[in-house]
């Protein structure tokens, strides 16, 4: 099924990503590889959104250089996103999932069956024909992450996939990106939830301001933060 | 269509004639619609989405087209179409043909200028969504003006408006032929001009009923069709 390239390892050499005068990311050099969740963390104006733009390929860093495997060229092939705020388009759930599948390449014939099964891999089953915009805001973000699986990336890239839902629609959100991980698609995930990066991450990558700040397993950041920033950030201190 | 009736009576009675003009009317502005919408709607998208040099002034020039006076049109159509014109071995000037040559022109420009502002603000919403599903140039359009679908209805409706409203046009390349190319407008206008006023009036109304009646259907159409699709 799968393309023989990889994508993976994902590295980032020496980045930097400028917006006129205001630096979004400095100097960043890190290296994403096939294992456990990668939960990228760091307070709001870090620099995660930026930084999944920039390893799903949306846009080019302004100085440095990212490989995806070994190549530089960003076709987008093996990887798929999950926005923040993910934007359904006027169709039903099921032709939400169809378009990305139709967009992956899956050919005709399959696409019904296939949409079926992630919708039923998501728990959107029973919603398929209700129009994809009147979703609630959990089953959106449920909807997005079929539409992400989809592409049959080899990377899933989220953006805080979390952050505005209750507790139950974070968590059948968790089992879904958990059961995605465990089928062997690399995760890399913002979050600035400290509960969230205890139950997903491998491992951790701290920004602050634009740069990497601490990078290292979750455990070792959870308890035994090396840098000041990080230590306060776990503690529960307001790092701005 | 005889004078001495009231347009009431001539209504209510079906007359013939008034029946042929009322059709004609419609069919001449609705296929006008049709075309304007197949040529406008990819035209607005394309507008939409590149970027080059003389994008800016294009947009301008367009939607400054959508004032464009029916008589002008006509006319042109007319110098067209006419014997010496370079289209007059078709013979096609005094037919509805030409008619909806003539609307079709001045309606693309609103479906188009219309189309582009719709489909621009969209793609605002949808060009992360787009470029992550690595969507190119021709499904980023298709896929837009299928989304845009309900809010392009209103750009349809608009040229439907245009060209029933619209009287220089038809009047000069269709030449207000009894039972061939009169239509409601051109037969108002007539009407007025001999001093039939309770015809011109009965007609006038007609006119207004059907516009209405044709918007009131889009738009229960387009609610109806949200609340299936969202």
């Amino acid at each position: 099924m799968r393309a023989p390239m990889s994508d993976l390892p994902l590295v980032l050499d020496d980045v930097s990503l400028q917006a006129g005068a205001t630096t979004i990311l400095n100097r960043l050099s890190l290296t994403i590889a096939p294992g456990a969740p990668t939960l990228i963390v760091g307070p709001n104006g870090a620099g995660k959104t930026s930084l999944l733009r920039l390893c799903m390929g949306l846009v080019a860093p302004s100085t440095g250089r990212i490989d995806w495997g070994g190549r530089t060229d960003c076709a987008l092939a093996r990887r798929a996103i999950l926005f923040q705020r993910p934007v359904m388009l006027r169709r039903t759930t099921a032709a939400n999932v169809t378009y990305a599948l139709a967009q992956a390449g899956t050919p005709r014939p399959l696409r019904a069956s296939r949409a079926a099964a992630l919708l039923d891999r998501v728990g959107l089953s029973d919603l398929a024909q209700r129009p994809a915009r009147r979703l609630s805001g959990g089953e959106q973000q449920r909807l997005a992450l079929a539409r992400a699986l989809a592409r049959d990336p080899e990377i899933l890239l989220l953006d805080e996939p979390t952050a505005n839902l209750d507790p139950a629609a974070t968590r059948s959100v968790e089992e879904i990106v958990l059961m995605a991980a465990q089928s062997g698609i690399k995760i890399v995930m913002a979050s600035h939830d400290l509960g969230q990066v205890r139950r997903l991450a491998g491992d951790v990558v701290f920004l602050v301001r634009g740069a990497l700040c601490e990078q290292g397993r979750a455990e070792d950041f959870l308890d035994r933060p090396t840098t000041p920033e990080a230590a306060a950030f776990v503690r529960g201190d307001l790092v701005i | 269509m005889s004078g001495e009736l009231s347009a009431w009576q001539l209504i209510l009675n079906g007359d013939p004639t008034l029946v042929a003009i009322v059709r004609l009317s419609l069919a001449v502005s609705l296929s006008a619609v049709a075309l304007a919408a197949l040529a406008g709607m990819p035209l607005g998208a394309l507008l939409a989405l590149t970027r080059f040099p003389a994008r800016s002034a294009l947009v301008v020039l367009l939607n400054a087209l959508m004032g464009l006076p029916p008589v002008v049109v006509g006319l042109a159509v007319y110098l067209l179409l006419s014997r010496s014109g370079p289209l007059g071995a078709m013979g096609i000037l005094f037919t509805p043909t030409a008619m909806v040559i003539a609307q079709t022109i001045l309606i693309v420009p609103i479906i188009a200028a219309l189309t582009r502002q719709t489909v621009e603000d969209l793609w605002v919403e949808y060009r992360d969504e787009l470029s992550a599903m690595d969507v190119g140039p021709v499904g980023r359009m298709t896929t837009l003006l299928w989304d845009a679908r309900f809010s392009l209805l209103t750009a349809l409706l608009a040229g439907f408006g245009r060209a029933a409203a619209e009287v220089g046009a038809v009047m000069i390349v269709g030449g207000n032929i009894d039972g061939f190319t009169r239509v409601m407008t051109t037969a108002v206008a007539l009407e007025t001009s001999k001093g039939n006023l309770p015809l011109a009036m009965g007609l006038g109304l007609i006119l207004v009923v059907i516009v209405l009646a044709i918007n009131a259907a889009a738009w229960g159409t387009r609610v109806w069709s949200e609340r299936q699709a969202g």
